[in-house]
């Protein structure tokens, strides 16, 4: 067993050994070096995190036409750790009246309803925590855990702002959990598996960008609905409800939802590169190493999180009303759709060969995409109509 | 395993204690989650992974967010103000506790009672297997349709009530 073919496997055993070694049961020394290796897991993803703070900000500041953090260390990348340091050091305050054991575990809970997605992340096909075979079902439930987090926070903090802004996001997130689902329900269809790494599989010869493009897209609108961000970043509101559901925590209980967050966005990021980009497939390029595929999903993941980025900062916050209409009278049923064809032609088409395939889904979605936007057109037409229709009657009457 | 069965028995057993005994509305919902995800952690105990995840995202993700806004539109005090028991606690309790009897006389009766469940053989896919079950004419695709056809009445049913009519 090479190293560099099965790095964690080859660290197990070793590190294994020398547990057993010191005299150490083997079952205790495997749950040993499980426990150190999910340690690892969180410390480098925690890491990776203060350096998303300082990437948010440069790509930020290149949208708004700034330069970002550029004080502290080459390129500003020391600027995290002094926020991290200030965070700390903040005083830590509780609300009078507050519930403070729920207070308390709201933060912990946000987080760790990210830090669990990773457990499914197949990294490379060596390289993963658990191979679960109803991995898209756990990523929903674990989404289902921070929808609690964000009341436990809006509603112990004993302020209507902040219990708010926890209403109008648990309403968005519960409403856009269900073009989630269906838009999931799609790499399942078409690769017969919810595991993770089955998905990744079965991606080898075309990525499901190709076969199911509107797939991909209602995946990524409902993402962005379920971070909460921009333009459904709808807990904020200076103007309505301050900050939103964290509007009472100060420093570090803060950092955490802003961490969480930040993390949050960059695992849906991976989540869009693994369930429609391939994966850790890249040309062939995998197979130079476990260690090079784990670098193209964390690539994908960086690239998903610009996307999303890209999203947050050039448009404006949606009022509510109009998000949930958008989400219930445009979404579900455009999905329901799409996944009713998706199934219909995978069933259709089985011994058909991969070109047949992707031809026909692809232009099936084109299909559908092309009806979307003429209903769409047809009812705009018509609601112009009704609104311009007594405008035109009264001004003709002006005239006369 | 049987020491993490009796751990997460125990927590489901208080937490259920504590939803019926808590004098905050809210705080009994977030007891009442915490039974919930111990009743999850249990099916994957049993290899149920499929029931597991289910339950988190209906039971935690849907139905307990519903109670704690349900709880938090209806009512202005969210605190209960007499005391959590009253004087027939003790019927409640014997009542529990026969219950309790009855059913693990029947179980201790049964044959299976004693057996230790048989490992699942490698590569058995238990979701693909429960998939098959639901759609087979053979197995529960009468069940199946009749829940799916009441689910989408209920449906029909709360938008017709919640339907504005101009």
């Amino acid at each position: 067993m090479n190293f560099w073919n099965d790095p964690l496997k080859v660290a197990a055993v070793w590190l294994e050994g020398i547990f057993t070694g010191w005299g150490m049961d083997a079952v205790l020394a495997h749950v040993l070096v499980v426990f150190l290796g999910v340690l690892l897991l969180i410390t480098i993803l925690m890491v990776l995190d203060i350096f998303l703070v300082w990437i948010e900000r440069k790509v930020v500041a290149r949208f708004q036409d700034r330069i970002g953090p550029n004080r502290l260390g080459p390129y500003g990348l020391m600027q995290p750790f002094a926020d991290i340091i200030k965070l700390i050091i903040k005083e830590d305050t509780t609300p009078d009246g507050a519930d403070k054991v729920v207070y308390n575990l709201a933060p912990i809970l946000s987080m760790m309803s990210v830090l669990i997605l990773w457990a499914i992340v197949p990294l490379a096909p060596v390289m993963l925590g658990v191979d679960l075979n109803v991995g898209l079902l756990y990523l929903v439930a674990a989404g289902a855990i921070g929808t609690l987090a964000i009341i436990m926070a809006g509603w112990s903090s004993n302020n209507k702002f902040a219990l708010l802004g926890a209403f109008r996001q648990v309403a968005a997130m519960v409403s856009y959990e269900i073009p989630m689902v269906v838009a999931l329900l799609i790499p399942t269809v078409l690769a017969g598996t919810m595991g993770m790494l089955g998905i990744s599989e079965a991606q080898q010869g075309l990525w499901y960008v190709f076969l199911s493009p509107l797939g991909a897209l209602i995946f990524l609108v409902s993402a962005v609905a379920e971070l909460g961000r921009s333009p459904f970043d709808l807990s904020e509101g200076e103007s309505e409800v301050v900050a939103g559901f964290h509007i009472e925590y100060s420093g570090m209980k803060f950092g955490w939802f802003y961490a969480g967050e930040l993390l949050h966005a960059f695992t849906f990021g991976g989540f869009w590169g693994i369930l429609f980009f391939g994966g850790y497939h890249f040309f062939g390029l995998e197979n130079l190493g476990p260690l090079v595929a784990a670098a193209i999903v964390l690539f994908k993941a960086l690239l998903g999180y610009w996307v999303i980025m890209w999203i947050k900062y050039t448009l404006m916050r949606i009022r509510i009303d109009h998000m949930l209409a958008f989400n219930w009278k445009f979404l579900v049923p455009l999905s329901l759709v799409v996944l009713m064809v998706t199934a219909l032609l995978n069933t259709l088409l089985r011994d058909a060969s991969t070109w047949v395939m992707g031809l026909s889904m692809f232009l099936s979605n084109a299909l559908i995409a092309w009806i979307t936007v003429e209903i769409l057109r047809g009812r705009s037409r018509a609601e112009r109509e009704k609104m311009e229709g007594p405008a035109q009657a009264a001004l003709e009457a002006v005239n006369h | 395993m049987a020491i993490l069965f009796l751990i997460t028995a125990v927590v489901i057993l208080a937490s259920a204690m504590m939803v019926v005994t808590s004098r905050n509305l809210v705080h009994a919902a977030l007891w009442l989650v915490s039974a919930l995800f111990g009743v999850a952690v249990l099916y994957a105990l049993l290899n149920a992974g499929f029931l597991a995840v289910v339950q988190v995202v209906i039971y935690i993700g849907a139905i307990a967010i519903l109670f704690i806004f349900a709880v938090m539109l209806t009512r202005r005090e969210m605190r209960e103000t007499g005391p959590g028991l009253n004087k027939n606690w003790w019927v409640s309790a014997l009542v529990s506790l026969l219950v309790f009897g009855g059913l693990a006389f029947l179980l201790s009766n049964w044959s299976g009672f004693s057996q230790t469940s048989a490992e699942l053989p490698s590569g058995f896919d238990a979701v693909s297997a429960l998939g098959d079950a639901l759609i087979s004419p053979d197995a529960f695709v009468l069940p199946f349709e009749v829940a799916s056809v009441l689910l989408v009445t209920a449906l029909v049913g709360a938008v017709y009530i919640a339907f504005n009519r101009k």
